[in-house]
């Protein structure tokens, strides 16, 4: 028998449900966040001022107060700023740090007061005297539509004639759907601390998905070049897509005050003053057409989609973009036309969330979904099953990719098996016909999802890869840590392609000095990217040390083998320190970058054609809720989950991903809702009124499975497949369940039409209205 | 007076003098010790990354209670042991036990709210031997986490007792040792916390809190801070002179006679909760849903009252139940029904330098039957859109009496005297009901704002009226979603 045998593995190797790499220091508190970090002496503290107005002229802006106030040691403005007053991550100048002459959304930043103290600062940020005159403020979609003022080119997406097959389908539906924003509600707000450094030089501690962006923003605002800034992230407390652009302004202003101060300065707003002036997931309009036959076979569908992106365009591009390419979720659409509508508005400048306009996209497509089956009188997941991707003939998207790893269908009849959802079917209707006042429903939803990024110049990434003499290895790559398991999957894969135990490998913080032009951590793509890219380093060195095994112990190269923690080198056994150091003293680099980008990817946005997307992720998942017909309280007694992320890295983490997904999904289309007052000001701006969901929301019973067997037919990291954003459309499933319950008051007939965020007040709506349809038409 | 602060920090005796009364617990941990696992993530107690725990002696032991570390006032420390997650690892290093079971379950993803659920589950896992499930959701309400989706934490909370029992985890061991050293701290000295213009006292006695209080007719009460704490945190209001009244003896105590329990103002609804849900399960369900565990373990149902929210939540309930408030200025007491006490939004029934000295809650008659319903976006931890209150006594099938009181529907906690005119004496039919409740439109104009519509409170309203007869007439169907759907009502 071989020592190799399965039986012997090292520690932490791919596949392996090895712990978060940073757990036994989160739960002890010692985990360092950015204001956990040493503070360096003379350290000050930034607070901003912010607008009071939604959209006003600046007629004139007195500090004197704020500047005489206690321990105020600067205060900035538009002008302090040596380089160009824009963090617009797109190049589009239209974000600026600090708002000048104009504010553009209430809560936008248009001073720093740089302190002895953050109270200091915070307390001489409200003297401000500034006075405004109005201008005409465009707060919500309506308005903005009206206006049709965009922030950024839309999209359309054509395949077919849809009008025509529309026209020419037996049956037809056709609505609108509100689709709610989302708050990130990051448990670590966005901060900042820079160190200023000789000559033009700063350091910037961010919590950022993105250093490269941060530091290219820095310089930008600095008016230095990329080299003079170090932008470094350990960890972050959460990000979820609101650090992708977000922590521009923080670093920005922090570096600022740093070199004009010649101190360090640490930028941390409060709770409500971050959820004011950084922006959230866009909402949308969805206005939908469709045609299908009996069966409820889409033959054409037509989408708009008009979000409220704010007063930038940040990255409003292409998460509508990205709302049009999954309006089909997992659906053939054998006609489609789609357009986009990025509309500016007086609020925050919505932004990056996980799913990236995918949610959006997939919910109005679900919606289609239903209203086919109350159409037709059918199940919806009859509905949803006729319409898969499959077979030719029905594998093109509306983007022109073909779709050639669907396996929608088989993770749904594995899952409609498993979950009993024709018996429970069954026993729900049973149990709503002799329930006056509770009632239930049941909804099973399926996803598919794009990885990449759509613009395939950011589907490359690098890594960093030092083996030390005593044969400890340091591992870097430019992907950032957000509480995901980025850091633990990749050391994992490092281990692996030693074959050391994932202890020797020391996981460091992200830099923009050690790895150069990131992308951000988004779109997934974190360990599919990283993880090959830190393959290739490792692998490089790797070939440097068979090589030189190969001629030290006189062996052939295919007679070395890495061993767990050893390497066989013909007939030896060599320790992989030994193996280390021989090296060193032959002087072998041990030293070396690795790079990946992914291939195959395409896309061309103004022919709507291409491969955007390297794979798809799929799952699906089914839920139960009870649902109070008085109040429109409801309660997800049961969802039953299964996901397919190929070969799993390491499931612990990637179940750890769908559930934690799940239930922020689940936020989003229940309880979150986020509220502007008529003077546009955000009054759901802290935990206290804006509600994310809490422990005893989660499912009563709450079962997630991976998809056995599964693999990833693109050549991905050990064939995995991206985890990150997929599971929060599984929620999908509870919108609908939500749905099927208020459909009952009238005895499944009517399509509710409940739009999400579906607070109890929006179910209490929705079953009043089908209720008094429902005796309209009995009368 | 003392003019000092005295605890214990993990097993550090702390002094502190000179220290603004007002500064919290989170700032003085993170900017003046330089413990910095305890995290910041809202600094008004909604999301719990801040928890702490504090432990004070009762029955010869230590009563642990996890609390918000951003809306604690330093001076309320005093005479208290205060644990954070940098006390829980044994001296060896080994990790605790709730620690463990935290990472073994996969508990930690981006790790900012671990340690508040970590010193959540500690005071739980150093309290109580075998939680239900229901009560594992109740100890975590207060704690946000975003990343996980809360069920390895969960798994956690059970985890922790495979780890190896409380009573022999290392704080057991050190148990009757701090005992004896905070019950060497318990005098009866007033505090006077005096620094930065700030001035904080904390009487030890009622008559101490009087003196304070005629002498001081402007100042700022503060009883468990919960709603106070914000005044600073958020709108940065100096609160000078300010008067604890958490270490008044007094206040804090319970008493029960055949017909009534009194509730000091200093009582927290934590310690309120089983007596009340001993003879109202209803209102006991309704505290399990007023705030957080940390919230509930430091406010009050006194401060809940003073401070004259129209959104509180037990304002309705005690209204319903025809509670009485005690109150005193000086040396002179005087009763009132709670009802009387709100007057207009923000304006009370209290004099410059009186304050709520106790509520009294009648117990019920026979053949009442008492609901409370509580209604937000979500159910744990959150603010009522609106909150109504029901007390039925029947006589033969009839309406003798109703008393119907609402939160979130007026400037005040207010009582439905239409609705209720137009119930009594009629039998309790779902026709007297429908006949009635266009009256609550003469009651109530609710306004619309982020917590919901004015149609949406209006219709309710209504239809919790609707609910509240359809649980007391008929065969008990279970027609509600909160709870453990096992209360017995009265």
């Amino acid at each position: 028998m071989r020592d190799d045998a399965p039986s012997e593995r090292i520690a932490g190797g791919v596949r392996e449900s090895h712990r978060h790499d940073s757990a036994h220091k989160h739960v002890s508190g010692e985990a360092v966040y950015i204001d956990d970090l040493a503070a360096p002496a003379g350290l000050l503290h930034a607070y901003p001022g912010l607008s009071e107005r939604a959209h006003a002229r600046i007629v004139s802006m007195d500090l004197s107060t704020v500047r005489a106030a206690p321990g105020v040691v600067m205060v900035l403005t538009a002008e302090d700023i040596p380089g160009v007053n824009d963090i617009s991550p797109t190049g589009l100048h239209d974000e600026p740090v600090f708002a000048d002459g104009v504010v553009q959304f209430h809560g936008q930043v248009v001073f720093a007061v740089i302190g002895e103290s953050r109270a200091q600062a915070r307390r001489a940020a409200r003297l401000a005297e500034v006075e405004y005159e109005d201008l005409p403020a465009v707060l919500d979609i309506a308005a903005a539509r009206s206006k049709a003022e965009l922030v950024t080119e839309p999209l359309t997406l054509t395949r077919g004639d849809a009008a025509a097959a529309i026209e020419a389908a037996p049956h037809r539906i056709e609505g609108r759907m509100e689709i709610g924003g989302q708050e990130h509600f990051y448990l670590e707000s966005q901060i900042a601390m820079a160190i200023p450094g000789e000559d033009d030089e700063v350091l910037v501690h961010v919590s950022s998905q993105h250093p490269s962006e941060i530091q290219h923003m820095v310089s930008h605002v600095m008016g230095v070049p990329s080299n003079a800034v170090t932008v470094e992230v350990r960890r972050m407390g959460g990000a979820f897509g609101g650090k992708e652009t977000q922590g521009n302004l923080f670093a920005a202003i922090a570096a600022l005050a740093a070199k004009k101060t010649g101190r360090a300065v640490k930028f941390r707003p409060d709770r409500d003053d971050d959820m004011a002036i950084t922006g959230k997931r866009h909402d949308f309009e969805a206005d939908y057409r469709a045609g299908f036959d009996d069966d409820g076979r889409v033959t054409g569908a037509e989408f708009t989609f008009a979000a409220r992106c704010g007063f930038s365009a940040d990255l409003s591009g292409p998460v509508t973009d990205r709302a049009l390419f999954h309006a089909d979720n997992a659906y053939y659409y054998d006609a489609a036309r789609m357009t986009s509508l990025p509309l500016k508005t007086n609020t925050c400048s919505n932004t990056a969330f996980r799913g990236f306009g995918g949610p959006q996209g997939m919910v109005a497509g679900e919606r289609v979904m239903e209203e086919i089956a109350y159409a037709l009188g059918k199940d919806p997941l009859e509905v949803r099953k006729a319409n898969f991707y499959g077979g030719p003939g029905r594998d093109v998207t509306p983007y022109h990719q073909t779709v050639e790893d669907c396996v929608v269908g088989e993770v749904v009849e594995q899952l409609e098996a498993k979950c009993d959802y024709w018996g429970r079917r069954q026993t729900i209707r049973e149990f709503n016909a002799g329930s006056r006042h509770i009632r239930r429903g049941l909804a099973l939803t399926p996803v598919k999802f794009g990885i990449s990024f759509t613009a395939t110049q950011f589907n490359q990434a690098g890594a960093l890869v030092h083996i030390y003499t005593d044969g400890t290895i340091h591992l870097n790559h430019g992907g950032t840590e957000m509480g995901q398991g980025l850091f633990t999957k990749v050391a994992q894969v490092v281990a692996e392609e030693f074959q050391v135990d994932i202890d020797k490998v020391r996981i460091s913080a992200t830099t923009t000095g050690k790895v150069p032009n990131t992308s951000a951590t988004a779109a997934s793509a974190g360990s599919d990217m990283n993880g090959m890219a830190a393959q290739a380093a490792s692998r490089t060195i790797k070939d440097r040390l068979i090589e030189f095994a190969a001629e030290h112990w006189q062996a052939p190269r295919d007679q070395i083998t890495f061993l767990p923690n050893r390497v066989r080198i013909g007939s030896e056994e060599v320790p992989f320190a030994d193996l280390v150091k021989a090296a060193y003293n032959a002087r072998i680099s041990l030293s070396s970058t690795g790079f990946y980008k992914t291939p195959k990817i395409h896309w061309d946005r103004a022919t709507g054609r291409g491969r955007p997307f390297y794979y798809f992720g799929y799952g699906a998942a089914a839920s139960e809720v009870t649902v109070d017909l008085l109040t429109g309280e409801y309660r997800v007694d049961r969802v039953d989950i299964l996901h397919d992320v190929g070969r799993s890295l390491n499931p612990a983490i990637d179940i750890g991903q769908i559930e934690g997904g799940f239930v922020q999904g689940m936020g989003w289309l229940t309880t979150e809702e986020l509220w502007w007052d008529d003077a546009g000001r955000l009054r759901t701006h802290a935990p206290s009124t804006y509600k994310i969901p809490a422990c005893g929301d989660r499912p009563k019973i709450f079962n997630v499975e991976l998809l056995a067997g599964a693999t990833n037919r693109e050549e991905t990291i050990y064939r995995s497949k991206a985890v990150g954003e997929p599971p929060l459309m599984l929620a999908i499933s509870v919108l609908h369940a939500l749905s099927d319950a208020v459909a009952s008051v009238a005895d499944h007939k009517i399509c509710p039409r409940l739009d999400p965020p579906a607070t109890p007040e929006r179910v209490l709506k929705a079953i009043d209205a089908l209720t008094r349809a429902n005796q309209g038409e009995a009368a | 007076m003392r003019a000092h602060i005295r605890f214990i920090l993990g097993d550090e005796a702390v002094e502190l003098r000179d220290i603004d009364p007002t500064m919290t617990v989170l700032d003085w941990l993170r900017l003046e010790k330089g413990r910095a696992g305890t995290k910041e993530g809202c600094a008004e107690g909604d999301c719990g990354a801040c928890t702490v725990v504090i432990a004070r002696p009762q029955d010869g032991r230590l009563s642990y209670r996890a609390v918000n570390g951003c809306i604690v006032f330093m001076p309320m420390l005093d005479g208290c042991q205060l644990l954070t997650v940098e006390d829980l690892k044994a001296p060896d290093g080994t990790l605790h036990a709730v620690q463990q079971s935290m990472v073994d379950c996969h508990g930690s993803q981006c790790g900012f709210c671990t340690p508040g659920f970590v010193m959540s589950l500690f005071a739980l896992y150093r309290n109580e031997e075998s939680p239900t499930d229901q009560r594992i959701d109740d100890v975590l309400a207060g704690n946000l986490c975003r990343c996980t989706g809360y069920a390895p934490i969960a798994a956690a909370a059970k985890q922790m007792y495979q780890e190896g029992p409380a009573a022999k985890d290392w704080f057991a061991a050190g148990e009757a040792d701090i005992v004896a050293r905070l019950e060497a701290l318990a005098d009866g000295e007033t505090l006077c916390i005096e620094a930065d213009g700030r001035r904080l006292y904390a009487p030890a006695d009622i008559d101490g809190l009087a003196d304070i209080l005629e002498q001081n007719p402007d100042a700022c009460i503060v009883a468990g801070g919960t709603d106070v704490g914000l005044w600073v945190t958020k709108q940065l209001r100096d609160i000078t002179p300010a008067v604890h009244i958490g270490r008044v003896a007094e206040l804090r105590r319970i008493e029960e006679t055949d017909e009534a329990i009194t509730i000091g103002a200093g009582v927290t609804y934590d310690e309120a909760s089983s007596i009340i849900a001993a003879h109202y399960p209803d209102f006991g369900e309704l505290i399990r849903r007023i705030g957080g565990l940390q919230v509930r373990n430091m406010g009050t149902i006194g401060g809940n009252i003073a401070n004259g929210s129209p959104i509180g939540d037990s304002p309705p309930a005690l209204i319903a139940a025809g509670a009485m408030l005690g109150l005193r200025l000086g040396s002179e007491r005087r009763t009132m029904l709670l009802e009387d006490f709100f007057i207009d939004y923000g304006k009370q029934d209290r004099r410059p330098g009186e304050f709520v000295e106790y509520v009294v809650l009648p117990k019920p008659e026979p053949n009442t039957h008492f609901r409370c319903y509580k209604i937000s976006k979500r159910f744990d931890q959150d603010i009522s859109a609106a909150c109504g209150a029901f007390q039925l006594r029947l006589d033969g099938g009839n309406v003798a009496d109703i008393r119907i009181a609402f939160g979130g529907m007026a400037a005040t906690p207010k009582r439905a005297a239409a609705t209720e005119a137009a119930l009594t004496g009629k039998p309790w039919t779902e026709e007297t009901i429908e006949a009635a409740l266009p009256a609550t439109e003469q009651d109530y104009t609710p306004l619309t704002d982020w917590r919901a519509s004015a149609g949406y409170r209006m219709a309710v309203a209504k239809n919790l009226l609707r609910k509240f007869h359809a649980e007391t007439s008929g065969p008990a169907t279970p027609i509600r979603l909160v709870g453990d759907g096992r209360l017995a009502h009265a």
